[in-house]
C-alpha cells in the first residue's frame, strides 16, 4: 500500500536503527508528544532497536487522557438529557468521569452515536429537529478545525438544535510547562506531526530557540519515528537546537492556513486545565461569543463538578514523561483497560493503553 | 465534600461491550452463566457441547444474530445465521446434521425483508446439506426489537476418535490460519457507516465443514488439537482464549497473517486494527508440527482455505499471552479487547 508500506519497510527501519545507533556516544533523553507515536512505537517494538544511549520517555499529546474529568461529568450530564442525542468519537465513550461513564448513559437509554467525523453530527441535527444534537469535540490542533467547521456550518444554516461540548488543548503551552519543571530530563523532542499538519512549525522553531532544545516534526510510522529520532541525536551530538521537519509529506512551515483562519473564527486561546497535569495558561480553546449559541457549556445549564483523581493514579507524572507506566503499581493490577484508574489507561493513544496492550511489563519477550 | 475517586468497577447495567466476545462478555460468562448453569459439558467453553447419547457423541450449539444491516456485501443475516451455527459444529470435529431456525420479528418490518432472508436461508443450508428441520416465531412489538433477530441451533455427530477442545494445544504446535482475516466485519462496518472504498469489500460468511473435514481426514488421530472460527474479537480473541485455556503461550508471525489490501487499508483509515475484526469463514486449527504439512496442504486444496498459511506457533513462553513478531524483528503482546474495538479520535 503506498504511503504506508515503504514508512514500515524492515530494511529501512534497521538501516536507521543503525544510524542512530552509530551517532548516539551519550545518554540522551527524548520525548514523543503525540500519543498516536506512543502507540506506533510500543506497537512495532521500536525502543527494542534503539541503542542504550537513547531513551524515550512519552509526552502529554493524548486527547483523551488529558481531557478534565470535569469535561466528561458534563458530557455524561448532558447525553443523559430528554431528547438529546449525544455524538462523540468513540473512545471518549470508555472514559471514566467521577462516578460513571458514557457507555453507562447508553445502557441506561441515552442516545449515544459514535461519529467519524463532527459533520456527521450536523446531518443527525438537519434530520432531527426536534431533538437537541450535542457533539463532544476533543482534541489538539489536529482536531479543532474539523471541531469548528459544524459550528460554523450551523449558524451559517440557521440551524437551531446543533451544538458543541468543546474541550481542546494546545501543545507549544505543555511543552513550554515541561520544559520550565526543574525535573525535566527531556532534551529533544519528537513535535506532532498531526498538530502540526494544522498549525506549521513556526511555534516550534521559538520554543527550540527560547529552550535550546531540538524539535523535529515526526510522522506516525515506525520509519518516521527512527529517522526522527537519527535526527534529533545528530543535532543534539552536534551541539545543535533546531526546530526540523521530518513529516515534510504532510507538514509545511506555515501549516494549512484556511483550517487555522476557520479555527480562530470559532474559538479564542483561554486557560485550560489538563487532567493529570492542571491549568496552565493559555492552553486552550473556548468558542468565541459570537457562537455562545452553539456552546453546549452555555446552552445546558451543566454545574461544574469538581472531582478528584485516584491517589494511586501517577497519570501526572506518566504523562509529563517523569516515570513509566510500569512504573505505577496501580498497572496491570487495579488498574487495567476494562478497569481504567485514569485515563492513559483508557485511550488507545494513552501511554499506559499502550504499555499494557503491546508490553504488559518490559520482561515479555518472544 | 468526599467524592469517590474509585472507577466504574462494578456494573450494574449490561454494556453493549458484555456482547463483543472480548473479556466483558467472559466476565458475563464467569459471573452469571456459569455459577448459574454449572455442569461438564458447559465447563469445556468451547464453541460447541460434546453431549453423549445412544452411543453417539453428538455435537451442540446455538447462536442468535443481530447484525445490522441485514443485507451486506457478501451475504445477509439469514446465510450467516445458517453458516454460524455450522461452523460452530464444524470446528468441534463434527459432521453438522440439522438447524433450527427462530425469528424475532418487529412488528412492522416489510414481509418482503422477511421473504428475502428466509429465502436466503433456505438456499444456504440446501448449499451446505444442512436442512433447517424445525423452527419458532414470535413478533415483539414495534420498537421492541430491531427489525429482525434470528437464533440457529445446530446438532452434529462428532468424528469417530475426533476429540477437539481448547484446552489441548501444546508447545511445539503450529497455528494454522484458513485465509485473509478481517473481510466480514470491514463489509458490515462499511455498509453501515456508508463508507466506500476503491474495492467493495465482501463478507467471508461461508460453511466451513467441507474445509474442516478435508483437514480432519488429512491428519492422523488427534494431531489437530483444536479448531476455532475467529468470529467476534477476531483472530487476536480466538487465539487468547487458547493460550489461556491451555495454558501455553502463542507467537504470531506478522508478515504471515494474510490481510487484504483493501481491509488493511479501511482499518489503517478508521484506526482499527485487523486482528480483532470479525471474521465469517475462516478457522483457526492448532496441529501436532508432524502433521501441519499435511493439513496445510489439505485446506489449500479446498476453495475455501487456498490463502491458508502458518501464522505461528505455540510455546511454553509466557503461558497465556499472545505475542508476536513484528514485521521489524521486535515483539509485543497481543491482548484481548475489553469491549469493542473504538474507533480514536485522530
Amino acid at each position: 500500500m503506498r504511503y504506508l508500506d515503504e514508512y514500515r519497510d524492515a530494511k529501512i527501519a534497521l538501516s536507521l536503527a543503525r544510524r542512530i545507533a552509530s551517532r548516539a556516544t551519550r545518554p540522551w533523553v527524548l520525548m514523543e508528544i503525540c500519543g498516536g507515536q506512543t502507540h506506533t512505537i510500543m506497537r512495532y517494538g521500536l525502543d527494542e532497536l534503539l541503542p542504550p544511549e537513547v531513551e524515550l520517555v512519552h509526552g502529554p499529546g493524548c486527547p483523551v487522557c488529558v481531557t478534565p474529568i470535569e469535561t466528561i461529568d458534563k458530557a455524561i450530564a448532558i447525553a443523559g438529557m430528554p431528547g438529546v442525542i449525544f455524538v462523540s468519537y468513540g473512545d471518549m465513550l470508555r472514559v471514566p468521569g467521577s462516578r460513571s461513564d458514557l457507555f453507562e448513559v447508553k445502557a441506561s437509554g441515552g442516545d449515544l452515536r459514535i461519529a467519524y467525523s463532527p459533520m456527521e453530527a450536523l446531518k443527525i441535527a438537519r434530520a432531527n429537529p426536534d431533538r437537541r444534537v450535542v457533539f463532544f469535540g476533543v482534541g489538539f490542533e489536529t482536531t479543532a478545525p474539523a471541531n469548528a467547521m459544524p459550528v460554523w456550518q450551523a449558524r451559517r444554516e440557521g440551524l437551531t438544535n446543533f451544538s458543541l461540548l468543546a474541550s481542546h488543548v494546545l501543545v507549544p503551552p505543555a511543552i513550554r510547562l515541561l520544559l520550565r519543571q526543574p525535573s525535566n530530563r527531556v532534551q529533544g523532542f519528537i513535535a506532532p506531526g498531526h498538530v502540526c499538519t494544522v498549525m506549521g512549525y513556526r511555534e516550534y522553531e521559538e520554543l527550540a530557540a527560547e529552550f535550546r532544545v531540538p524539535m523535529v516534526v515526526g510522522g506516525f510510522e515506525p520509519v518516521d519515528l527512527l529517522e526522527a529520532i537519527a535526527m534529533l541525536v545528530e543535532q543534539l551530538e552536534e551541539g545543535r537546537a533546531q526546530a526540523e521537519n521530518q513529516y515534510s509529506r504532510s507538514v509545511t512551515r506555515e501549516g494549512n492556513a484556511a483550517a487555522r483562519k476557520l479555527m480562530f473564527e470559532v474559538f479564542e486561546p483561554c486557560d485550560r486545565k489538563w487532567r493529570g497535569i492542571g491549568p496552565i495558561p493559555m492552553s486552550g480553546f473556548r468558542i468565541r461569543e459570537e457562537f455562545a449559541r452553539y456552546d453546549a457549556e452555555r446552552v445546558y445549564d451543566v454545574a461544574t463538578v469538581t472531582a478528584e483523581e485516584p491517589p494511586e493514579c501517577i497519570a501526572a507524572e506518566v504523562l509529563q514523561g517523569l516515570k513509566k507506566p510500569h512504573d505505577c503499581t496501580a498497572f496491570g493490577a487495579s488498574c487495567t483497560p476494562e478497569r481504567p484508574l485514569g485515563a492513559p489507561m483508557v485511550s488507545s493513544e494513552g501511554a499506559c493503553a499502550a504499555y499494557y496492550r503491546y508490553r504488559r511489563n518490559p520482561l515479555v519477550k518472544v | 465534600m468526599f467524592t469517590c475517586p474509585l472507577p466504574i468497577t462494578m456494573r450494574d447495567k449490561v454494556l453493549l461491550g458484555h456482547g463483543s466476545g472480548g473479556k466483558l462478555s467472559a466476565e458475563l460468562m464467569r459471573d452469571i452463566f456459569l455459577p448459574a448453569f454449572t455442569n461438564p459439558a458447559l465447563c469445556r467453553l468451547d464453541d460447541q457441547a460434546i453431549v453423549e447419547a445412544g452411543g453417539a457423541r453428538l455435537a451442540f450449539t446455538t447462536d442468535s444474530y443481530v447484525v445490522k444491516p441485514l443485507f451486506f456485501p457478501g451475504g445477509d443475516i439469514g446465510s450467516l445465521a445458517v453458516h454460524g451455527t455450522i461452523n460452530d459444529l464444524a470446528v468441534g470435529g463434527a459432521d453438522p446434521l440439522c438447524l433450527s431456525a427462530a425469528f424475532i420479528l418487529e412488528e412492522g418490518l416489510p414481509m418482503e425483508t422477511l421473504r428475502a432472508v428466509a429465502k436466503s436461508m433456505g438456499a444456504a443450508a440446501q448449499r451446505a446439506g444442512v436442512p433447517i428441520v424445525t423452527g419458532d416465531t414470535k413478533v415483539v412489538d414495534k420498537g421492541s426489537g430491531d427489525g429482525l433477530f434470528i437464533n440457529t441451533t445446530g446438532i452434529g455427530i462428532v468424528r469417530p476418535g475426533v476429540s477437539l477442545s481448547a484446552n489441548q494445544a501444546k508447545p511445539g504446535d503450529c497455528v494454522l490460519l484458513s485465509g485473509y482475516i478481517g473481510d466480514h466485519g470491514i463489509a458490515i462496518l462499511a455498509q453501515r457507516e456508508g463508507i466506500e472504498f476503491e474495492t467493495r469489500i465482501e463478507s467471508d460468511s461461508a460453511p466451513l465443514h467441507g474445509l474442516i473435514g478435508a483437514m480432519l481426514a488429512a491428519s492422523p488421530a488427534g494431531a489437530i488439537r483444536c479448531m476455532r472460527d475467529p468470529t467476534r474479537g477476531g483472530l487476536s480473541s480466538t487465539l487468547n482464549e487458547i493460550a489461556g485455556q491451555s495454558g501455553v503461550g502463542i507467537v504470531l508471525n506478522e508478515t504471515a497473517i494474510p490481510i487484504r489490501e483493501e481491509v488493511r487499508g479501511a482499518c489503517e483509515m478508521l484506526g482499527l486494527d485487523p486482528l480483532y475484526v470479525a471474521n465469517e469463514g475462516k478457522v483457526v486449527a492448532i496441529v501436532d508440527p508432524v502433521a501441519a504439512d499435511a493439513v496445510l496442504a489439505a485446506m489449500r486444496s479446498d476453495p475455501l482455505g487456498v490463502e491458508a498459511h502458518m501464522v505461528g506457533t505455540v510455546t511454553d513462553r509466557n503461558p497465556g499471552l499472545v505475542t508476536m513478531r513484528t514485521a521489524l524483528g521486535t515483539a509485543r503482546i497481543v491482548d484481548m479487547l475489553a469491549g469493542d474495538q473504538l474507533p480514536r479520535i485522530c
